[in-house]
C-alpha cells in the first residue's frame, strides 16, 4: 500500500486546479488524512468525524432504497393487472425498479457532486461532506417517473441555492433535499402531485392505457430474462379496469378511512406495498434505520420523540373535531399513511438545519408533528404536509434557539 | 419562551390527559359529523383544543426539565467525623464528562532526577508582556527564590529562579518575544533566606508584598481568564482541587510526596489573602483513596466531586461550589504551588520540588519522577525526545503543550504524556477503523467496552469542518451554558452574548473535552483564549 500512496502522491495535480479538488475529494474519500494535532489544545482528537457520520445516515437509508426500488415494480405491475402477488416476477420487478431509480440516483450525484466541487475548487477548500446524506435522500422523495432534466434543475437549485450561497455545510438555513423537492413542486406541479404520478411507467392512469416501455425494458432486460427462461417485460399490456392508482391519503380526503381500508389493508399500509415516494413505505424498514441512528446517536432522538407526540396530538385533536372525512380517520391509523416517519426520521433530525438546544429540540420537534399533520388534514390541495412543515420550522429554528439561549443568559446575569 | 412549572407531576398530568383524549375520541357522536349548534360546538372544541396545547406544552417542558436534569451533576450531603467534630460535605456526581482510559500508566515508584538545566518560561503567564525585564546579567550566579525577570506591566511582581546556578541565558522567539529563561543548575542547590513574616501577626498588604517581591504571586492563577493576579485587589474566593481527573494524570497522593505540613501552612497563607472562603475539591470517585492527613486539613472548606472527567478541574468544582459572576474575581491554586506557598512560610525559602508523573503509550518507563520546576525534559526522557516519531507533551493529552526546541517543563504543569505521532493515512479509515481508538461516539463498538484502555496517538482522524453537529458538546461540558452558541459568539466577537454565555465562568481545560469529542475538529481552546483575551482587554 506504501508503494502506492507514492504513486498517487507523485501524480498529485497542481494545487488551485480543479483537478487537484477532484484529487483531494477521492483521495480523503479513500484514505484518511495523516494531519496530526497542533501543538497546543488537544493532541489526541475522538475518532469519529463527519464521513462517518454521514456514512452512518447513508447505510440506515439502504433497506428504504431496497425496498422503494422493488416496490416501484410492485407497483407498476398491480396496474397492469399482472404478477399482483408481491413476491411474483422478482426479477421483473426488481429490474423495473432499476431503471427507474438509478438515472435518478446517478443524476442527482453527477449534478450535486458537480456543484460541489465546483464551489470547493472556487473557495479554495476541500469538498466537504454534506451532500453525502442529501444525495441519498433526494432520490427517495422524488416520483419514480420525474423527467430528468426537472430532477437536475431541482437538484442545482437545493444546492446552489440552499446550501452553497449560505457558505456550504453546516450553514444552510433549510433542509437541502426538501428545497429540491419544494422546487419540483412549486415549479412543476403536475410531476409531484396527484395520483398519477407515483405509479411508475405510464403516461395516464385510466383503464386500458397502454404501457410505456424503453430500451432498458425491452432489449436489455427482456434478452437477459429470455437467457434464464424467466417472464419478459410485455409491451403490449395496459393497465386492468378499476384501477386508480390512489395513495391511501387521497382515499382518505374522499371518503375517510372507510374509503382508505376499501383499497388497502392495514397492513399493507404498514409493511408498504403501496404507491408513494420511493423511500417512505415501508413503515418498519424505516423504523430499523431509525434505531441505527439512534443507537449510534447521530440523530437526536429528541426530534423524533416529539415529533411523534406532536403529531398525535393533533391528530386527536382533529379526530374530536371530525368536521371532514379525513379528519374523522382514527389517529393510530395516520401513521400508517403517508411520510410521516421518513420525514421525522430522516428529514427532520438533520442537526444542520433543526434546533440546536436540547430543549430546542423538543420544541422543533413538536411544532413539526403539530403543523405537519394540519398542513396533511386540513390542506385541499396537496395530501401530504411534511415538507412544507419542516421547511417552515426550518426558518424557526433559529428563534427558538434564540429564546432559549436568551433565557440562560438571563438567568445568568440576573444572578450576578 | 418563558415556561411556568406546574405544581403538578407532569406523569399524572400527561396520563390524565392521555385518558380524556381517548374517553372523548371514542365518543361515536363525533365521528358522524356534526348537528346542530355547530358553532357553538366548534368554538368549544376550539377552546378545549387550545387548553390541550397549552397544558401539553406545559407536560413537555416538565418532561424536558425532567430529562435535563438527569444530565445534571447530582448532590448530596454527606456528614464526616474528623476528629473529634463531625462535618456536613458536599458529595457532587459529575454526570456530564467522559472518562478516556489510556494505556501507559505511571508505576508507582518514584525516581530522583535533577537535571543540568531548568527554565523559567514567560509565556506560561497569560497577561504579561512578551519581553519581561531581566533582572540577572548572563553567567551571574542565582540563589533558588532570587527574583530573575519581572513585567513591566507589574513592575513590583517578581519572578523567581527554581534552582540556584549560572544565569545560562534568554531563548527568544518571533519578534524578540522571550521564550525561555534558562538556568544551568548547581548539584546541590543553594536557596535565598526568605524573611517570611508571622502569619499570626503580620497584616494582609505586608503578605501580599511579601509574596510578590519573592516569586509567590505567580503560584496563584485568577479567574476569570486564567491569569496572573491582580495588583490590587483581593479575591471573593480561593479554591484548591487536590486531584487531577485527566487522561494518566497519576495519583495526587504519590505527588504530594508528604508534605502535609508545607500544604496546612499553605492554606493559612490563603485564609489570610482573603475575606471569603478556601475551597479544596477532594477525589469523589469510586475507586478513591484520600489518606487521612488530606481530609484533616484545617482553614478549607472540603467537598467531594466524583463521577467523570473534569471533576478534577478547578473551573468546574467552582461551578458547582460558588460560580464566578460578573465582577467577582477568585484565585486557584495548584496542589504543588501551594505546597512551595506553604514551604515559604513554613522552611523560609522558595522550594520548587514537583513530582510529576512520565505516562503515555510512547513512554519507555512511565514513572513518576521528582524533580523542580522547569525541569529539562530531554534529560528525564532522553529516547523519547530525540524520536522525531514520538511526541512530548508537558502536561496531559487534553491541556498541554508540544515539546520540541523548548524542552521545559511548563509552569503550572505535573505531568508528562509521551504518545506517538500519527502521521499517517489509513485506507478507509473512517469507515472501517484497523485500529481502536478512544471515541464518544456510539458509531464505534467502544461503548460496549467499558473499562477498556486505548493507545493513542496524534492522527486528527479527519478534517476540520464548520461546526454541523449539535448537542456533542453540552454532555462532556457540566456547566449550565450552551457552548456552541458560546463559541459562535466569540468567533463574532459578540460581547453581550459572550457574558451572557458564562465566558468567565471557564477556561482553556474546561472545555478541552469538548475540542476532543468534537466532529468538525474545532480548535476550540485556542478559540475559548481568543474570546478571553479579547474580552480581557475589552471589559
Amino acid at each position: 500500500m506504501n508503494k502506492l500512496l507514492k504513486f498517487i502522491k507523485e501524480n498529485e495535480p497542481k494545487k488551485g486546479t480543479f483537478a487537484h479538488t477532484l484529487y483531494d475529494g477521492f483521495f480523503t474519500f479513500l484514505f484518511t488524512p495523516n494531519e496530526t494535532t497542533s501543538p497546543t489544545g488537544v493532541h489526541i482528537r475522538d475518532r469519529i468525524d463527519l464521513k462517518r457520520t454521514m456514512v452512518t445516515v447513508v447505510i440506515a437509508l439502504q433497506l428504504c432504497y431496497l425496498f422503494g426500488t422493488y416496490n416501484i415494480g410492485h407497483q407498476h405491475f398491480v396496474a397492469l393487472g399482472m404478477h399482483t402477488g408481491f413476491l411474483e416476477g422478482f426479477h421483473l420487478k426488481l429490474g423495473y425498479g432499476l431503471t427507474k431509480l438509478l438515472p435518478l440516483f446517478i443524476w442527482t450525484h453527477v449534478v450535486g457532486l458537480g456543484i460541489e466541487f465546483y464551489f470547493a475548487w472556487r473557495k479554495g477548500h476541500s469538498i466537504e461532506e454534506g451532500f453525502l446524506v442529501s444525495g441519498a435522500l433526494i432520490p427517495l422523495i422524488m416520483p419514480p417517473d420525474l423527467p430528468i432534466w426537472i430532477l437536475c434543475l431541482a437538484v442545482a437549485f437545493a444546492v446552489f441555492m440552499g446550501k452553497e450561497a449560505f457558505g456550504g455545510t453546516g450553514k444552510n438555513i433549510w433542509n437541502v433535499a426538501l428545497l429540491a423537492r419544494a422546487f419540483v413542486f412549486f415549479a412543476y406541479p403536475t410531476t409531484i402531485s396527484g395520483d398519477q404520478v407515483w405509479i411508475a411507467g405510464f403516461e395516464q392512469i385510466l383503464p386500458g392505457a397502454q404501457v410505456d416501455y424503453g430500451w432498458w425494458q425491452t432489449s436489455f432486460f427482456n434478452t437477459l430474462f429470455g437467457w434464464f427462461g424467466w417472464a419478459q417485460f410485455d409491451p403490449a399490456a395496459t393497465i386492468v379496469d378499476g384501477f386508480t392508482g390512489a395513495t391511501p391519503l387521497a382515499l382518505a380526503f374522499e371518503g375517510g378511512w372507510d374509503r382508505v381500508t376499501e383499497v388497502y389493508s392495514s397492513s399493507q399500509m404498514f409493511w408498504g406495498a403501496i404507491p408513494g415516494s420511493i423511500g417512505e413505505t415501508s413503515k418498519p424498514l424505516i423504523i430499523i434505520g431509525a434505531l441505527i441512528l439512534l443507537i449510534t446517536k447521530i440523530a437526536s432522538w429528541r426530534i423524533m420523540l416529539s415529533g411523534l407526540v406532536g403529531a398525535v396530538v393533533m391528530s386527536m385533536i382533529f379526530n374530536m373535531w371530525g368536521a371532514t372525512p379525513f379528519m374523522t380517520v382514527p389517529w393510530q391509523d395516520q401513521f400508517i399513511m403517508g411520510s410521516f416517519w421518513f420525514a421525522i426520521v430522516f428529514m427532520a433530525t438533520d442537526p444542520v438545519t433543526a434546533s440546536g438546544t436540547n430543549f430546542g429540540k423538543l420544541v422543533y420537534g413538536f411544532l413539526i408533528g403539530m403543523v405537519g399533520m394540519i398542513i396533511r388534514i386540513i390542506n385541499p390541495a396537496y395530501p401530504e404536509g411534511w415538507m412544507l412543515a419542516i421547511l417552515f420550522l426550518n426558518t424557526f429554528a433559529p428563534l427558538i434557539d434564540h429564546y432559549i439561549v436568551e433565557n440562560n443568559m438571563k438567568k445568568r446575569l440576573k444572578s450576578a | 419562551m418563558k415556561m411556568k412549572k406546574t405544581l403538578l407531576h407532569p406523569r399524572s398530568l400527561v396520563f390524565g390527559f392521555m385518558t380524556s383524549l381517548f374517553l372523548l375520541t371514542s365518543y361515536p357522536g363525533y365521528s358522524q359529523g356534526m348537528g346542530e349548534g355547530d358553532m357553538v360546538t366548534i368554538g368549544i372544541l376550539l377552546i378545549l383544543g387550545v387548553l390541550v396545547v397549552g397544558v401539553v406544552v406545559i407536560a413537555s417542558s416538565n418532561a424536558a426539565y425532567a430529562t435535563a436534569l438527569s444530565g445534571k451533576t447530582r448532590t448530596r450531603t454527606v456528614e464526616e467525623v474528623v476528629g473529634e467534630e463531625s462535618e456536613l460535605r458536599q458529595h457532587f456526581e459529575i454526570k456530564r464528562g467522559l472518562n478516556i482510559l489510556l494505556k501507559g500508566e505511571s508505576d508507582p515508584g518514584v525516581v530522583d532526577v535533577h537535571t543540568s538545566r531548568y527554565a523559567v518560561l514567560p509565556i506560561n503567564f497569560n497577561n504579561i508582556l512578551p519581553i519581561p525585564k531581566i533582572l540577572v546579567e548572563e553567567g551571574a550566579e542565582v540563589l533558588a527564590g532570587q527574583p530573575i525577570f519581572f513585567d513591566k506591566k507589574h513592575p513590583n511582581v517578581f519572578f523567581v529562579s527554581p534552582v540556584s546556578g549560572e544565569m545560562a541565558g534568554i531563548v527568544r522567539g518571533p519578534k524578540r518575544a522571550i521564550h525561555q529563561v534558562v538556568i544551568l543548575a548547581d548539584r546541590e542547590i543553594k536557596y535565598k533566606d526568605l524573611e517570611a513574616p508571622d502569619l499570626a501577626t503580620a497584616d494582609r498588604a505586608t503578605i501580599r508584598k511579601f509574596l510578590k517581591e519573592n516569586g509567590g504571586w505567580p503560584l496563584f492563577r485568577q479567574r476569570p481568564f486564567n491569569i496572573l493576579p491582580d495588583s490590587e485587589g483581593d479575591p471573593r474566593d480561593i479554591f484548591i482541587s487536590s486531584f487531577d481527573s485527566s487522561p494518566l494524570a497519576g495519583d495526587m497522593n504519590i505527588k504530594i510526596d508528604g508534605r502535609y505540613d508545607a500544604m496546612q501552612k499553605g492554606i493559612d497563607v490563603l485564609n489570610r489573602l482573603t475575606d471569603g472562603k478556601v475551597y479544596m475539591g477532594l477525589d469523589g470517585r469510586n475507586n478513591a483513596v484520600i489518606p487521612a492527613e488530606l481530609s484533616n486539613l484545617k482553614g478549607v472548606e472540603k467537598h467531594y466531586f466524583g463521577g467523570l472527567h473534569p471533576c478534577g478541574n478547578v473551573g468546574i468544582q467552582i461551578n458547582h461550589i460558588a460560580p464566578i459572576r460578573k465582577g467577582d474575581t477568585v484565585w486557584t491554586i495548584g496542589v504543588q504551588e501551594l505546597i512551595t506557598l506553604g514551604g515559604m512560610f513554613l522552611e523560609g525559602r522558595y522550594d520548587a520540588a514537583r513530582v510529576i508523573n512520565v505516562a503515555g503509550n510512547g513512554a519507555l518507563e512511565p514513572r513518576y519522577v521528582r524533580t523542580l520546576a522547569g525541569a529539562d525534559l530531554s534529560e528525564i526522557i532522553p529516547q523519547e525526545f530525540s524520536d522525531p516519531a514520538i511526541r512530548v507533551i508537558s502536561g496531559n493529552v487534553l491541556t498541554g503543550q508540544k515539546k520540541d526546541e523548548n524542552p521545559f517543563l511548563n509552569y503550572y504543569d505535573h505531568q508528562v504524556t509521551v504518545i506517538p505521532e500519527g502521521d499517517h493515512y489509513e485506507m478507509f479509515g473512517w469507515l472501517i477503523p484497523q485500529t481502536m481508538r478512544p471515541s464518544a461516539s456510539q458509531t464505534f463498538p467502544n461503548f460496549l467496552f467499558k473499562d477498556m484502555k486505548f493507545n493513542v496517538d496524534t492522527n486528527t482522524h479527519g478534517e476540520r469542518r464548520a461546526f454541523v453537529m449539535s448537542g456533542q458538546y453540552e454532555e462532556v461540558l457540566p456547566v449550565d451554558t450552551f457552548p456552541m452558541q458560546l463559541f459562535k459568539a466569540i468567533l463574532t466577537k459578540d460581547i453581550d452574548r459572550m457574558e451572557g454565555l458564562g465566558i468567565y465562568e471557564l477556561v482553556e481545560e474546561d472545555v478541552a473535552l469538548c475540542e476532543f469529542v468534537c466532529t468538525s475538529k474545532q480548535p476550540l481552546q485556542a478559540i475559548l483564549r481568543q474570546g478571553l483575551d479579547y474580552m480581557h482587554s475589552e471589559a
